[in-house]
């Protein structure tokens, strides 16, 4: 069952939390919407819903072909997953799944054995078969998430929707639970959505990433492409960790802090604000200054108990830096807090006016990001002896 | 299992630990103010009610019982009660939803007209109901007109115990109703139930201890209510009088032990409202904990 969402705008008073959204969703897909709080993600999803209404008749949701605008809630046959579970909680885990089927009018209700096996069988699915007659307060954070799951399944929705389906757990649990889904996903290829804020969540479990902002659509695409093809600054972003430097284009020149890079001809005479960003793992650190752009920076901080050894610098331009390294490199080079190193960027992304740079995305390796040549950056006024002095300065003070 | 990842355990010790701590001189002295003041503002004034009462033996206190008068006045408190209780509790819970449920232009002036009757005094009610339905009132001649009197008869009385005691259900549920949210009632109708299933099987049961509590404490209030019904109710022996206008009258009258007798029936019946309570309350507490112990137990287990 495809969802496609149309024109929607939905305002509390005067805080716009959808701004003119559209979304395509193909069946059997698992979307992740991703984005700050208040960025509309879960008033999208209750939207879809039918737990909340656009602002206006321009907006429409449709399943399949069918604009299911005008109908209920209870009438969409959607799976709904709050953050907080919202388990009835005077009632059994096995009530609670049994609920959907119960509530139904008598016609269509299914008979009590027929319910009992079907109750038996999500729960099976959930891996909860032992927790039927407890309550939800006898239950941890992850198994109430998947009563709350098997509770939605039971009525055969449509859709699945689930609003921070993880925000409420502790890490270990999260990314159990999360792998978990993404099987289940693949087991029933029911169509997906599903809310997080979490980058790291989206990109490994969805097909497909909607990254939204202050309620518009910044992104959508694979996890692949929205992590190395990011539409603007929004999305490079909150997506992952990234050194920013903000600067100038001026003529043949652009300076971001302590990265100058001399602009190819074209961009004659051109004069704008932009900005320049750098993965921390794609940043090299050296002894000296091996030939390829860089500038010099004091090592502040070292936080090397982790999978890698993140290190905090300050260039002498003033500018933070964080950049990761593997240990066997972190090791190699034998720098201590307080000494100062050769930073190269292998990798840098240019952003002008928010949007990805034409300049330097120009004759890139075709995925819109900017290995930057050797001949395009150049480096600042920072020689080693002024480094040096600068070192030495602080080390006898 | 260690004794850190049981917090069960844990609670359990530090509340043996509580109940077993010595007195410290300040604390008995509080502790023996409290008793005289409770014994002294509280206990007294029962012990009066059922000495008066019994004063001249049982069968005169029994004998009241058989008057007339002393019928009437308990049927009638009864009725109203009847009335009154059942109809706030409707509108009690239609209040709270509305206001812990919804938001919507007015709502805050809704809450705050709630706790009307509780702020004014009850005799200006009682007033206000005069000047409405009263002979010179507002409606007060188009009930004559149709034969309806209101005012110094049982209408008005059973209007003003419903003005009178209309928070006390929606008070109680209000803060219970906003603390629960709605979503266990959106995740009820995502799931197909409809308005009334939802509120049988999902908010009801949801609210069960606190609007027992809060009928409990408006069906006392409704029987023991005087200020509003006096102005109202124009003191007609056998007709418009409430039990406690009915002891005001006795007492008046100088027939303590008959007024006393009297008295001691809503004591009576006020001692076993706080009973019911306290019962509700336990109920209600373990409820809450076998619950916790749950949680506990849950976590315990994850460990």
């Amino acid at each position: 069952m495809s969802v496609t969402v149309q024109n929607v705008s939905k305002h509390f008073g005067r805080f716009t939390a959808l701004d003119g959204v559209n979304l395509h969703v193909a069946g059997g897909e698992l979307v992740a919407l991703l984005g700050p709080s208040g960025s509309g993600k879960t008033t999208l999803l209750r939207i879809i819903a039918g737990l909340d209404q656009p602002d206006d008749a321009r907006g429409a949701v449709r399943f399949e072909d069918q604009d299911i605008s005008g109908r209920g809630a209870g009438e969409r046959r959607v799976g709904f997953v709050f953050q907080h579970y919202a388990l009835f909680r005077h009632m059994s885990v096995a009530e609670n799944v049994a609920f959907g089927l119960r509530v139904r009018p008598r016609r269509e209700r299914p008979s009590r054995a027929d319910i009992r096996d079907r109750v038996r069988e999500l729960l099976r699915l959930v891996q909860l078969e032992a927790m039927a007659d407890r309550t939800p307060a006898q239950l941890s954070g992850g198994q109430r998430q998947r009563v709350a799951l098997a509770r939605a399944l039971a009525v055969e929705p449509r859709v699945l929707l689930l609003d921070e389906p993880f925000g409420a757990l502790d890490a270990q649990v999260r990314q159990e639970l999360r792998q978990w889904l993404r099987r289940l996903h693949d087991q029933i290829k029911l169509t997906s959505l599903f809310v997080t804020h979490d980058q790291e969540e989206a990109l490994e479990l969805a097909d497909r990433v909607v990254v939204m902002n202050a309620g518009r659509i910044e992104q959508d695409g694979t996890p692949d492409s929205v992590f190395h093809q990011p539409a603007n600054e929004f999305v490079m972003n909150f997506l992952g960790r990234v050194n920013v430097f903000h600067g100038r284009i001026d003529g043949q020149r652009a300076v971001f802090g302590p990265i100058a890079i001399s602009t190819p001809p074209t961009a004659e005479g051109a004069s704008a604000a932009a900005s320049a960003f750098v993965r921390p793992h794609e940043w090299d650190l050296s002894r000296r200054a091996n030939g390829r752009p860089g500038f010099w920076a004091t090592v502040q901080r070292v936080h090397a108990a982790g999978p890698i050894v993140r290190v905090r610098l300050a260039a002498d331009s003033g500018d933070a830096v964080e950049a990761e390294i593997a240990h066997e490199r972190w090791r190699f080079l034998g720098a201590i807090e307080g000494e100062v190193v050769f930073v190269s960027p292998r990798r840098v992304k240019v952003f002008v006016d928010g949007r990805p740079s034409e300049i330097f995305s120009a004759g890139a390796n075709g995925h819109g990001e900017t290995p930057v040549p050797a001949d395009q950056l150049d480096l600042r006024r920072v020689s080693l002896d002024g480094a040096l002095a600068a070192w030495r300065e602080r080390h006898t003070a | 299992m260690t004794n850190a990842s049981n917090p069960q355990a844990t609670l359990s010790a530090a509340s043996r630990e509580g109940r077993g701590r010595a007195i410290s001189l300040p604390g008995a002295a509080l502790i023996s103010v409290a008793v005289i003041y409770v014994a002294l503002f509280l206990f007294m004034p029962l012990l009066v009610v059922f000495t008066q009462a019994l004063g001249r033996g049982w069968s005169a206190y029994f004998s009241t019982f058989k008057d007339p008068e002393v019928l009437a006045a308990v049927r009638l408190t009864l009725l109203t009660a009847l009335i009154a209780v059942p109809l706030n509790l409707v509108f009690g819970i239609c209040a709270a939803w509305a206001i812990a449920k919804f938001e919507f232009p007015g709502r805050s002036i809704l809450i705050t007209l709630i706790e009307l009757p509780v702020a004014i005094s009850p005799v200006i009610s009682g007033l206000v109901f005069v000047l409405i339905f009263g002979l010179h009132g507002w409606f007060g001649p188009w009930l004559v007109k149709h034969g309806w009197s209101v005012i110094f008869a049982v209408p008005g009385i059973v209007l003003a115990t419903i003005f009178i005691t209309f928070p006390y259900v929606a008070r109680e549920l209000i803060p219970l109703m906003q603390a629960q949210g709605r979503e266990e009632e959106e995740a009820a109708v995502l799931l197909g139930a409809n308005g009334w299933q939802v509120f049988r099987r999902v908010t009801l049961p949801n609210i069960r201890w606190g609007l027992l509590y809060g009928v409990i404490l408006c069906n006392a209030r409704a029987m023991g209510e005087f200020g509003a019904v006096s102005v109202v109710s124009g003191h007609i022996r056998g007709m418009t009088m409430t039990l406690p206008l009915e002891i005001e009258t006795l007492y008046n009258e100088y027939n303590h032990v008959a007024a006393f007798a009297a008295a001691s029936l809503l004591t009576i019946l006020a001692l076993l409202t706080l009973g019911v309570k306290a019962l509700v309350e336990r109920a209600e507490r373990r409820a809450l904990e076998s619950s916790l112990e749950g949680a506990f137990a849950a976590r315990g287990e994850a460990a």
